[in-house]
Formats: structure tokens, sequence, C-alpha cells
């Protein structure tokens, strides 16, 4: 990597943290167990969802290596079933969803619009408990024997033919939903109603565009689920039912209810990632992000959109062959906004001046995977390939694309990016490279086989498999271990910085967003005087004129 | 694929399916499917290598080092427009060409032989009409349009041929169907890719492709005996059906003779076909389905009889419209306890006369 | 409410704008307040909406199926219980608005009855529920836990209803459809009665504090917000009355 960088960091044998900021204003554990600061909230959601991240990468280490090998030889093709439903609970649910939104969005949203916190700061906090509480009946349900459904619940197998525990697992999903809708709709009203003066639409940061249109999809998309959830959860209790075809009841119509919320799910997880790579690509290229309305648009274009797509999930299941063809029509209009970011994020880079830091690399690494990502989903929402490559390994391997090779990468951009501003000191920049260079090499190694695997037409949620398919397999586990180093260094290293780590001053990055203008780590209340916005968005021209204005006041001092 | 070719095409399959990247193509289907995925995996890799090099290229030509100082653009309309209309021209392309591939696949031509499966936790059950029972296994001829008529008898499973490239879900409660042709002998994999428990990986089994002559060997060598219409005919008579399912004028049921295909008038005034879906609703969920004039008293089989069991009914009555079916049908009345004051049907009466379908 | 106009980094010094002590450190005014939650509060009802919606759509759909059964299971119901507890929820929710009202115009007492009223009439309407659950356990039509086909397969062993309308018996694989109503029945009214329930218990809540004097003195967020989570809830019902109870009254 080049040595040319942008960070701008005070003189070190002088700089220290400020002592007034968010972390020290008061001490003891009710005032972080009973705070309304969202930057507080951030903090803990943030330790809470790392925690379940890497319960949820240890169940991936188990599934990959029960994978190794043909026959099922490290575990019981029971355990398996159990150990691929809790990871793609704990990780679709407890982690991807609440990821970006309650970690970096809660953070930082209040400070992009130049508010003092989130419209409703006690419904913050609740929206936590509801996530801790969930974490605790999912954490109950693994101790007490886990359950097998798959993450998708399908009745009636969920609902008439496990003995496991579905109906914990279902109200931990119902509660973590409700976390999830009081999320959003803390957002939506936040940005509708707490702009500073000045801030308009327009000129808001489009990290805050990205989230607003997640959170749009939060708030009406996952009381589907829970509803759906509830009615599984009376089946099991009362054996009678609206998804039990041997009383009169439709499968069919829990697929509809699961995916109507389930697919808006997957745009509720990757739009705040996309509105990383927004602000990241924006300030390591020194320019604006090029088609601004374009992606505020598409973000919401594919919030709305994202709405009536869900049954192509379905296409095999026996809906009509009228229906399918909707449904694939609707799919391909929602491809065409995130094609439009990529491009406008790839000419953000036209005639900037680019630096190579941990964020942008991430950055890229994720606009390079997401189009592979991307891309697959389009084989699999034309309905004749999705015949032969749904429910195989290539479904598998387009959704850990477009999640981990995507969001992922977006969450581990967007944590380095604020890291700065979140702890007031910088991470160590060479490690973090070599991390993020880690992960990605370890990522296509583990995951792209997957696709071929797929077309070749290894099913999903095997435990063991024709032995044709073992060398690619060994190949993906190789892989795997190559990934959760890579994951696992940001923990060391950023753990390390939060006591070694060069202090990082007010804008290491000469960011132009309004929290990049107030302290590092930020005010309790974020603001001495709440800021009136009287420029565009990623306005570098305005950041340099701030900056040539403070020297003079400083020489003149 | 015209200018494409022959030899360098097959090398290029061969290769290709020697190395594994896809399965073998043994069916009509297939190399169709795989054109489509070929131009797919086109496209991908051009706008994979478009967003590559133009990360790359900026970042190699616009490097602060290179260029320190940034100039602000808005944006462009004509760009916006470009990448906008381009990839969905893209998209539409693939829309068209998979729908047209999934209408064939999920439209069973009429001449196709139609074979049924019972998917249940955790194996496969194959019917042949002519009484051939599998488990686990398929056994079709090559250059016949075969269909199978699709059912689950508890949760979703799904059949799944990588070598023909179909798949179609097995769904408690109704039929699914889909069709292929086979096109090369041998024996491909068999998966059930729709998580259905704790034994779902062992759900796997064998598609045995033979020529005509040799299946046709396999089909007497394999036959249990009695065709499943004539286990049908057994069961119809076992349950009692044919008290009221019969010639006779005064019968409480409308008689089934040719009435698979047909179009009926149901009690409630719609007019349907009464196709192989119908005729298991009619068995199972009967005061729902009640043709027109008849009364509603039709008990309902629900859990006296297996999805196996449905099958040989059902395809018994597609078979009520042959002579011999008839007579069978003619012989078993025989066998029924007389309705009250009635006397059994005399035998050799012609089947289209007793037709009391209404229109 | 003073606002400095110093910009971001600006080295204006804090200045402590004067406010009443119900409006909360975030907001800029008390109109800020105000519009914001009654903002949230329409949408947190739009999400009640979705939630709602789930229900209604399998409802829908297995009445579509199953029409004689669910005919027959809706006369089950009594239409007077339900007319009543119609009555009951919409008066509750005029009381609700009178509340809303005495609040603004700032008279604790008349707040306090109304809101009283209310909680008295949200009372009822369980009560009412309650008598309405227990004879649905009585007559064996309590899906899965304790359920008897009986009354559809022989109507007239039900006298009460056989009287009024003369259902005709029903074959067994529809009779037992009327389960999925009774399933759904108590799904949604359920479902609802458990929002009743929250809006008690608030209301509970509520009327300490109105006597306390907390909604009198401008500060009306909360009762209005509440009215308007009350009002929705009732909204609900008049949707479910309808399609549960009045299913084929011509």
């Amino acid at each position: 990597m080049s040595a040319a960088t942008i960070v701008s960091l005070p003189d070190q044998s002088t700089a220290r943290i400020p002592k007034m900021n968010f972390l020290t204003k008061e001490n003891g554990l009710l005032s972080w167990l009973l705070t309304g600061d969202h930057k507080r909230i951030a903090t803990l959601y943030l330790i809470s969802i790392t925690f379940f991240f890497f319960i949820g990468g240890a169940l991936a280490g188990l599934i990959r290596l029960e994978l190794l090998t043909p026959q099922t030889s490290l575990m019981a093709a029971d355990t398996y079933n159990k150990v691929f439903t809790m990871h793609g609970v704990i990780m679709v649910f407890l982690f991807l969803v609440p990821s970006v939104p309650a970690t970096i969005g809660n953070f930082v949203i209040p400070l992009m619009v130049g508010a003092r916190d989130l419209a409703l700061p006690k419904i913050n906090l609740l929206s936590w408990y509801l996530y801790i509480i969930a974490g605790f009946m999912v954490i109950y349900t693994m101790a007490a024997g886990g359950v097998d459904t798959g993450w998708t619940f399908t009745s009636p197998l969920s609902t008439h033919y496990l003995n496991t525990h579905v109906i914990s697992t279902g109200l931990a999903i119902f509660v973590a939903g409700f976390s999830s809708i009081f999320t959003g709709l803390n957002f939506i009203v936040t940005i509708h109603k707490m702009r500073a003066p000045g801030m308009t639409w327009f000129r808001l940061p489009l990290f805050v565009w990205s989230n607003y249109a997640a959170s749009i999809l939060m708030v009406l998309g996952t009381p589907v689920l829970a509803i759906t959830l509830v009615l599984v959860v009376l089946e099991r209790t009362v054996h009678i039912g609206v998804f039990d075809p041997a009383y009169g009841g439709d499968p069919i119509l829990f697929q509809h209810l699961f995916w109507f919320y389930s697919h808006p799910a997957v745009y509720i997880m990757i739009l705040p990632g996309m509105g990383v790579i927004s602000e990241v690509v924006s300030t390591f290229s020194r320019k604006r992000v090029f088609g601004y309305t374009a992606v505020a648009f598409s973000s919401v274009a594919i919030a709305v959109f994202g709405f009536f797509v869900w049954a192509h999930h379905m296409f095999i299941m026996g809906i009509s062959n009228y229906a399918a063809l909707v449904f694939s029509l609707l799919t391909m209009l929602v491809a065409v906004p995130s094609a439009i970011k990529i491009f406008n994020w790839a000419f953000t880079l036209y005639k900037g001046s680019i630096t190579f830091e941990t964020p942008m690399l991430y950055a890229f690494g994720f606009m390079g995977l997401f189009t592979i990502g991307g891309m697959t989903g389009v084989f699999l929402g034309t309905t004749g390939t999705d015949i032969h490559l749904t429910e195989t390994y290539f479904i598998v391997a387009h959704f850990h694309f477009v999640m981990v090779g995507g969001m992922l990468m977006a969450f581990l951009s967007g944590i380095h990016f604020w890291w700065p501003k979140w702890t007031g000191r910088m991470y160590p920049e060479k490690i973090s490279q070599f991390a993020a260079v880690v992960t990605f090499i370890g990522f296509n190694f583990t995951f792209f086989p997957q696709f071929i695997l797929g077309t070749l037409g290894m099913p999903r949620r095997y435990a063991a498999y024709p032995p044709e398919f073992q060398a690619l397999n060994v190949f993906s586990t190789a892989g795997a271990t190559i990934l959760g180093v890579g994951y696992l260094l940001p923990i060391l290293y950023l753990t390390w910085s939060l006591k070694y780590g060069a202090v990082a001053g007010n804008n290491p990055w000469q960011a132009t967003g309004l929290e990049w203008q107030t302290q590092s780590p930020p005010l309790t209340e974020n603001f001495p005087v709440i800021p009136i916005m009287d420029h565009e968005a990623y306005d570098y021209e305005w950041l340099e004129k701030q900056n040539l204005a403070r020297l003079r006041q400083e020489e003149v001092v | 694929m015209d200018h494409i070719s022959p030899v360098l095409w097959q090398f290029l399959v061969k290769w290709l399916t020697h190395f594994a990247l896809f399965p073998p193509e043994a069916s009509k289907i297939a190399p169709e499917m795989d054109a489509l995925y070929f131009f797919m995996v086109l496209v991908s890799l051009v706008g994979l290598t478009i967003v590559v090099l133009l990360i790359v290229g900026f970042s190699i030509l616009y490097s602060k080092t290179r260029h320190p100082h940034a100039v602000q653009i808005e944006g462009s309309t004509v760009l916006e427009a470009t990448w906008t209309i381009i990839p969905l021209g893209l998209f539409l392309i693939m829309f068209v060409w998979g729908a047209l591939l999934y209408f064939r696949i999920y439209t069973p031509p009429a001449n196709a032989m139609n074979i049924y499966v019972v998917g249940k936790q955790w194996m496969w059950k194959v019917e042949h009409p002519g009484g051939q029972h599998e488990i686990n296994a398929l056994h079709i001829p090559t250059g016949r349009p075969v269909q199978l008529t699709l059912i689950s008898q508890d949760v979703f499973h799904s059949f799944s041929i990588p070598a023909f490239r179909v798949k179609r879900e097995a769904i408690p409660g109704r039929y699914t169907t889909v069709w292929f042709e086979a096109t090369t002998p041998g024996t491909y994999h068999l998966f059930c890719t729709q998580y259905c428990g704790t034994n779902h990986s062992q759900m796997i089994g064998d598609v045995v492709v033979m020529t005509p002559d040799d299946f046709k060997k396999w089909l007497e060598g394999s036959t249990s005996g009695n065709s499943l219409a004539q286990d049908g005919e057994r069961l119809f008579a076992s349950l009692s059906c044919s008290a009221c399912h019969n010639t006779r004028p005064d019968a409480r049921g409308p008689s089934l003779a040719n009435v698979y295909n047909s179009r009926l008038t149901l009690s409630t005034g719609e007019t349907i076909t009464a196709d192989d879906a119908y005729l298991r609703q009619a068995i199972l969920n009967p005061s729902q389905h009640i043709t027109q004039g008849y009364a509603p008293i039709m008990p309902t089989y629900q859990g006296q009889v297996s999805e196996e069991g449905v099958i040989a009914l059902v395809e018994y009555i597609k078979n009520l419209d042959s002579d011999y079916r008839v007579q069978q049908t003619l012989n078993t009345t025989d066998l029924v306890p007389e309705s009250p004051g009635g006397k059994a049907a005399p035998t050799g009466k012609a089947p289209a006369a007793q037709k009391e379908v209404k229109p | 409410m003073s606002k400095s106009t110093a910009t971001a980094n600006g080295a204006a010094a804090e200045v402590h704008h004067e406010h009443p002590p119900y409006q909360r450190h975030h907001f800029e005014s008390v109109e800020q307040q105000a519009d914001t939650t009654n903002f949230a509060m329409w949408l947190f009802l739009l999400t009640e909406i979705m939630f709602f919606g789930g229900l209604f759509t399998a409802y829908l759909i297995m009445r579509n199926w199953y029409y004689p059964a669910f005919v027959e299971a809706s006369h089950q119901l009594n239409i007077g219980w339900g007319t009543a507890n119609t009555g009951v929820l919409i008066v509750s929710s005029f009381t609700m608005a009178m509340g809303v009202w005495s609040a603004e115009m700032r008279k604790k007492g008349m707040l306090v009855l109304f809101l009283s009223l209310t909680w008295i009439l949200g009372m009822a309407f369980l009560g009412i529920k309650s008598i309405e659950y227990h004879e649905k356990w009585e007559k064996h039509h309590v899906p899965g836990l304790h359920w008897s086909d009986a009354s559809f397969l022989n109507p007239a062993s039900d006298p009460e209803v056989y009287k009024e309308y003369h259902d005709k018996p029903l074959a067994p694989d529809m009779a037992e459809k009327a389960g999925m109503y009774f399933f759904l029945y108590f799904a949604m009214t359920g479902m609802h009665a458990l929002h009743m329930i929250i809006g008690i218990s608030l209301l509970t809540f509520m009327i300490f504090r109105a006597r306390a004097g907390a909604y009198t003195t401008g500060h009306v967020t909360y009762v209005e917000n509440f009215g308007l989570y009350w009002h929705f809830v009732d909204i609900i019902w008049i949707f479910l009355f309808p399609l549960l109870y009045l299913i084929s009254r011509h």
C-alpha cells in the first residue's frame, strides 16, 4: 500500500482524549444499564452483537469441520441440523439485522443529522433489552438441546414433526423482531423530526438515507414475521392450525407469510452496509459521492421493490407459473438499484484523490464481492435457472457473498471508520490492512467453491454428501480457517487500541459529516451547540474553508 | 449454437463435466438451461470485470500520490441512464429466456408418461403405473417425455435430479408436477433438496436411465404383479366406493367412467376440470367438491388411505375409460352388498351411455 | 427558546435553555417533542396494522376456502355480546377523546373522570369477552384443548343456535374446518384482548399520574398518544366484529 494517507492526527505528544465525553460522563454499571444516551446504547449493542457473532461463527466452524468428510463423522445428523439452524438464527437475527443499524446507526445518526439524541431514547434502551432477552432465549435454546428446523422454520416440519425447542426459538425471534422494529421506528422519527436547522433531506449523508430505507423495511416487514411466529407457536401448542394440511391448513401460506418479511429482511441487512460504503468511498476519495440523488433514491427504491418480490423464494414450490413470472420480473427490477449504487461508488473514485486505509480496503472488498453476490442473485431470480440452482450450495454461496462478503465487510469498514470517533483512538493501520486482506482471501476460498458445488447439484443442509463433492468442500473449509483468522484479528487489535492507540482528535479522516466536527469521543449531548447546516453533503470545499478559518484563528491567538 | 462447432461444443461440455463444474447433461432441457447459465456467467464475468477494472484502474490513476487534488463531480445523468438501462435490459433478457424455460419444465406435454412419486421422511417411493414400485430409485427410458406427479406424505421434500436440471417440491396436501425427457443412459444422482429433518441427507437415490428396450425388460422384471390401477381397483372395492360410484341408474354418486380430465360442474356452480388434483381432493375433502345434482353425503377418506393409496385410486379412475376397466368395474359392483331394493347391474353394458355427468 | 447560531466548530459557550420540566433534553422545544412523539405513535400504529394484517390474511384465505364451515361456526358467536362490545368500545373511544380534550383544557377533574370511564369500559369489554370465551369452553369449541365437532355435524344438538339459523349438518371433513375458524377466532380476538390489557394497564398508570396533575399543565402528549393507541385498538375491533360475527348476515 502506498504511504500516502489522509490521516491527520493531532500532535501525539500533547494530544489527550477529551476529559468530558460520553464514556466518562457518569460511571457505574447502572449509568450504563439505565442510559438514554444513544452512544452508550450503541456501545452496549456493539459488545453484545460481537458476542453473538462469535457464537454464530463457532457454529460455522463446526459446520465446515463436519463437511470435511462425506460421511457424518464429527456429529450425528440431528446435531448437524441443530448446528446449522442455530448458526442461521444467530447470524441472521442476532447479528446481521441489528449489526450496522443498532451499533453504528445508533451511534452516528443523531450526530449526522445534528441532533442531541435519537427521538425516543427510552425506546432505544428498550430495544437493547429486548435484544438481550432474545439472546438469552437463544442461549437457553442451545443449552436445552437446540432447535433443528433450519432458520426458515418451514412448516409443517416446524409445527408438527419436530420435538426440539421450536417454541422458545420462535418466541426469541419474536422478541428480537420487536427490538428491530423499535430501532427502525426511532430512526424514522429522528430523521423526519430532529434534523438540525438547514439540514434538508438532500443534505443528509447517504448513510442516513440507507438507514432510513432499511428502517421502513424493519417497521413494515418485521410485524408480519412476528405474527407468523405467533401462529407457529400456537400451532405447536394447540396442535391445530392454519399451516398444517392434515387439518385443512396450507403450508404454502406459511411460506408466503414468512418470506413476506424475510425477503425485505435481506434488504434490512444490506442497506445500512451500503450506507457505510457511501461514507467510506467518499471520504477516502476526497470527493462527494457520484450521483448523490441516484444513490439516495436507489436506497428507497430497493426498500419499496423489496416488498414485492418475496415469492422468488418459492419458485419450485408449486405456485402458479404466472405468479412465478410476476415475481421474477419484479426481482429483476429490484436488482437494478443495487447495480446503480455499485457504479456510482466506482465513479466516485474517478478524479478523486484515493488512499487505501483499512475502511477503504473493506469497501473495495464489498464492491467486488457484492457484485458477484448480486449477479448470482439474478441467476436465482430467473425462474428457469432457479429450478436447477435453488436449494443447493449455490444459494448458500449467493447469500454468503452478499451477507458476509457484502454486509460483514461493510460492518467492519464502518467499525474501523468510526472507531476514532467512538473511542477517541486510532486502530493500528498496518495490522488492520493485513486483516482486511486475509479476510478477503479467506472469504473467496471459503465461498467461491460453493457456487461450483451448487451448480453440480450438492444440496444445502446436508450433513453427508456424495464423495465426489469432497475436494471442493475441503477447499472451502480451508478457506474458512483463513477467514476465521481474519475475523479474530480485529477483536485483538481493536481492544489493544483502546489503551495504546494514537489519539485521534476530532477529524482524523478529514471527513465532512457533522459527526466529525465535534470531539472524539463525543460529548453526551453530542454538540455544545446545535449546528446549523449551511452546506451540501460531502462538501470538501467547505471543509477546507473550515480548516483554513481555524488555522487563521490559531495564528491570531 | 449453430456457429459453435459441434465438436468444440462437445469437447467443452465433456471437459467441463470431467472437471466437474457442471453435472452431466442427461435430459433434453439440460443443454438449454446450461446455455442460459453460460450466458449469465458471461454477463456476470463482464460485469465483474468492468467493476474491477473501474475500481483498480481509478485507484491507480487517481491515488493520492498521483492525483493529490480531487475534482468534485456532481454526477452524470447520461451515465446513470446507461448503467440503469443496460443492466435492466440484460436482466430482462434473462428473465424472458428463463421464463420460457420455466414454463417448459413445469408444463408437461399431454403425451408424457406419468410416474407417481411419494416423498416421506426419509425416502422416495416411486410408483410406476404398471405396478413397479421403487424406493429411492427411478428407472426411466430415454427418448420419452416422463412426467412426475409428486406429493409428500408428511413435510416438504424436494425431488432433484441435477443431471436433468429439474427439481420440484413435494408438498403435503397437493400434487405438483414436473417433466423431462432423458437423453443419455446412465445412473444419475437423485437428491432431496428441501430440509426435512434428521435424515434429510440420506434421502438420496439413483435415477437410472435406460434405452427403451432395456426399460421394457426392466418393467417386466420388476412388476409387483398388479398395475397401480389394479391396486386402485382393489382399494375401490375394499373402501366400498362402489356402493355409490357405480353404473347403476339410481347410484348415489356420479359414475367415474371417463371422468378424468372431463369438465365437471360442481354444486357451487363453478366448472372445473377433473384432473389428478381434483380427484385427490374429491377423495380427501369431498364436501367441497360435490358434483352438481348429487347430495353431499360422501364421507372423507382422510386418514383412512395413504398417499400411495390415493395415487392408486386416482390411477384407477384415470383408466376407467377402457372397456377392460369398465368390465372390472362391473365385476366389483357385483361384489357390493345390494342396495335396498336394487339389483346387481347386468354385465356387458357399454360405458358411454352411463355418463351421468351434467354438462 | 433561544438557539445559538454558531456553526459546529464555533466557540460559543453552552447556553442552558429555559424549558418546562417535562421537556426532554434532546429536544429543542416542546413543540418538537410533541410533534416527534406523535409521529412516532402513528408509525407504531402502522406496524400494528402490519401485525394484525397477517392474521387477517390467514382468516380471509381460510374463509374463502371453507365458507360453509366458517358460516356455521360464526353462528356460534353471540351477536348480542358482540354488538355490546362494539358499543362499549365506541363509547370508550368517545370518553378517551373527551379525556384528551380535558387534558388540553387543563381540567384535571374531568380528565380523571374520563380516563376512569374509559378504564371501566375497557374492563367491561374484557368482562364480556371472558363471558364469551367461557361459553366457548363450555360448548367444546376451543380447538386443540377442548374441542368437539358435534355442533357442526349435528346442528340440531345445539337448540339455541339451531333455533335461529337452522344450519344444515356438515360433512365430517368440513365440520373439522370449524376448528380452523375457532383457531383464528381465538388468535385474533386474543391478540386484540392482549392489546386491550396493555392499554388498560397503561390507563391505570395514567389515572394515577393524572390525579397528580401530570397532564394538565400543558404537557398533553402522553394522553394524546395513548388516545391514538386506544382508538386504534377500537378500530381493529371494528374490523374483527363484522368479519367474525356478521359473516353471513343479510
